[in-house]
């Protein structure tokens, strides 16, 4: 470690401050006030609010549609992550496998990433349009009378897809830089050693890829918890009640729909508690498997 | 056991040029072949055709007798050794081991008395249940060899196994290397671009030079008659000498010194000429200028002079070409001295195509004894 004398000790805190402003700003600022405000039962019109305690989380945890709404979110973002993970490494372990035109797959593949995420929302939004959209015409095909936004199995389907087609190249692009970052000789002893593709897949390339699986399933669970948001809202808003929302969506519509501002800090500080625990839990129990080369 | 039969194989890469052109090589039963060459010779693009992890352009190869074109790797009976050892990173030795087994179904004690036995003779009892990670090199090294050996396949291939490692292991891993394929006895295909490891390691060598053979022969046979100048440069540390010279009638010239080889010539006008630096001994002050019979006078000027302890090198030039003569190290030294060379040690090669050119006086060289020695020691 390099070690840098300042003339005043004060000068070291002075670079920092900028940084620690966005963070003391943006981060724990909002994250304060959403912890002192959970205790309170907040006038809707600003006049004045009411200490509570715990009342707005146990009416929270108390609240049966809550309780459906997380159950829902626990489902979403299981599949959202096992279906991004799943497609962007198969996609990758195919692409890193072409030979001759690798470079214009691998272009072809990537280049979706490019694409804004909104812009990404609204072409996904398009493939489940009522009217022109390509899923629901390949639906009625088989007989099934897609109706986003009115059926609720329909409407998380379509979320589902989108939010898992959105996420893909992110995921691919991760999973083939892992793939191409293997040494090659590791791969020829493999095939020397093991006939079948597959089996050498999973004994072998896997757990070198772990690492990259592993900070890809922390990034696609805060995804599917967070930023799904955008995904949700096009597909949601404007619709009939009967809609499957996730948590984060339930505290924006109690906040700043429902002006309920207690009841929605008391679930986002919920919320941050259990994504708390499930990166530890995460770290504790599928890091330790990992062998970081 | 098996023989290994490399018939008229050839690699293209996209772009048309061969990396290898036509390669013939039968290598026997339990035989240790090393093909050696300078980079970019094609030695590793044919022993990665062997293996199966490059396809074969033309030609076939047969392993056991079997052609093995379209077989996998695995499926080969093949073990090979990589540069870098390539073992699994997330394995422990133990599991590198058995790895290779566990997928050919081999039955599990089987598989660990053959890993006992492996570990055994390579000392890597103790690092059985390491990572790799946590090996020095020499045992990564052991390792890999250990992940060939407890496969018992038809034929271990080597890629520059003891390339990554310093210069004192890679003597100690070369003689191991050695040792141990004699006990195994299995048939050896080994790449090197280190002419010392070569001459050291092969019961036959293949000298490959842009994609083609130069030469195969047993080490000493090489090392006495090579085929080229390609060869003679190549093979043997310092290289051979090789000089521009001139032959008239049964006289040789390069640059100021006149042979009288006095027998049959080799051919006349314009030729190479070789000789090793061990070859030449100082010639005595009294002698020089009139040489005695058999032997030819070189006047060299010496430039320089390095100091190996157990014999001195030194560079000058004849004329104007560069001539290294090796001297004993308590051989007097001065800047102009005159050098002898038996003429019988003398080789001629063609001055347009490098090829060999026989003549009678070449003197029979030791290949006969030194090769019934190594008949003996296996």
């Amino acid at each position: 470690m390099k070690r840098v004398q300042f003339s005043s000790p004060l000068l070291p805190y002075l670079f920092l401050a900028p940084q620690l402003a966005v963070i003391v700003i943006f981060f724990y600022w909002p994250s304060v006030r959403a912890i002192q405000s959970s205790f309170y039962l907040e006038d809707p019109f600003g006049f004045g609010s009411t200490f509570v305690g715990f009342d707005n989380y146990i009416g929270t945890l108390r609240n049966p549609e809550y309780l459906a709404i997380a159950r829902f979110t626990a489902i979403f973002t299981a599949l959202v992550t096992f279906f991004s993970l799943a497609l962007g490494l198969l996609l990758a372990v195919k692409a890193d496998a072409v030979i001759r035109g690798n470079a214009a797959y691998k272009t072809l593949l990537i280049s979706v990433y490019a694409i804004a995420p909104p812009v990404a929302g609204l072409i996904g939004m398009m493939f489940f349009d009522q009217h022109i959209g390509p899923f629901v015409k390949i639906a009625a095909f088989f007989g099934w009378e897609m109706k986003v936004g009115l059926s609720y199995f329909d409407t998380a389907f379509a979320m589902i897809t989108v939010a898992v087609w959105k996420q893909i190249p992110y995921n691919f692009i991760f999973f083939l830089s892992g793939l191409q970052g293997l040494p090659a000789s590791v791969r020829e002893a493999a095939a020397i050693d093991c006939r079948s593709g597959i089996k050498r897949f999973w004994t072998v390339i896997f757990p070198l890829l772990a690492p990259t699986a592993f900070f890809l399933l922390i990034i696609n669970v805060t995804y599917a918890l967070f930023d799904t948001f955008g995904v949700i809202d096009v597909m949601v808003k404007d619709k009939a009640a009967n809609n499957p929302i996730t948590l984060v969506y339930k505290v924006y519509m109690d906040g700043f729909r429902g002006n309920d501002i207690g009841g929605s800090s008391a679930q986002s500080v919920i919320l941050m508690l259990v994504v708390f625990v499930l990166t530890v839990l995460q770290f504790r129990f599928i890091e330790r498997r990992i062998h970081y080369t | 056991m098996a023989t290994i039969e490399i018939d008229k194989v050839s690699k293209i890469y996209h772009g048309g040029v061969p990396a290898v052109s036509e390669v013939d090589i039968a290598i026997d039963d339990g035989e240790f072949i090393v093909l050696v060459g300078p980079s970019g010779c094609g030695k590793s693009t044919l022993l990665r055709m062997v293996a199966g992890l490059e396809t074969i352009s033309s030609g076939t190869v047969r392993i056991g007798g079997r052609v093995v074109n379209d077989v996998e790797p695995a499926d080969r009976d093949i073990a090979m050794v990589f540069q870098n050892y390539a073992l699994y990173p997330h394995m422990t030795v133990r599991e590198n081991l058995a790895y290779g087994l566990k997928n050919r179904r081999t039955p599990k004690p089987e598989i660990e008395t053959r890993v006992a036995e492996a570990a055994r003779m390579l000392e890597l009892g103790p690092y059985l249940d390491r990572k790799p990670r946590a090996l020095s090199g020499g045992q990564r090294q052991r390792v890999a060899m250990g992940r060939a050996i407890v496969r018992q396949p038809s034929a271990f291939l080597f890629d520059e196994p003891l390339s990554n490692l310093d210069a004192k292991l890679r003597v100690s891993m070369r003689g191991e290397i050695k040792r141990l394929q004699r006990r195994v006895g299995t048939t050896s295909l080994y790449v090197t671009h280190d002419q010392l490891e070569a001459m050291t390691l092969a019961d036959r060598l293949v000298v490959l030079n842009g994609g083609r053979i130069e030469q195969v022969g047993r080490p000493l046979d090489v090392y006495h008659a090579p085929a080229s100048t390609f060869v003679a440069s190549f093979i043997g540390s310092p290289a051979m000498n090789l000089v521009q010279g001139e032959l008239h009638g049964s006289r040789l010239a390069i640059g100021p010194a006149l042979i009288d080889l006095g027998q049959a010539v080799p051919t006349q006008g314009p030729v190479t000429v070789g000789f090793r630096a061990e070859d030449l001994q100082v010639a005595a002050i009294a002698t020089s200028g009139n040489a005695s019979i058999g032997e030819g006078i070189l006047p060299l000027r010496v430039d320089y002079v390095e100091e190996l302890g157990s014999q001195r090198l030194v560079h000058g030039v004849v004329g104007d070409q560069a001539v290294t003569v090796a001297l004993s190290s308590d051989a007097p030294l001065s800047g102009e001295m005159p050098v002898a060379i038996a003429i019988g040690r003398l080789h001629f090669f063609d001055a347009g195509t490098g090829r060999r050119l026989a003549w009678s006086g070449s003197e029979p060289h030791r290949t006969a004894t030194a090769a019934g020695r190594l008949e003996n020691v296996r």
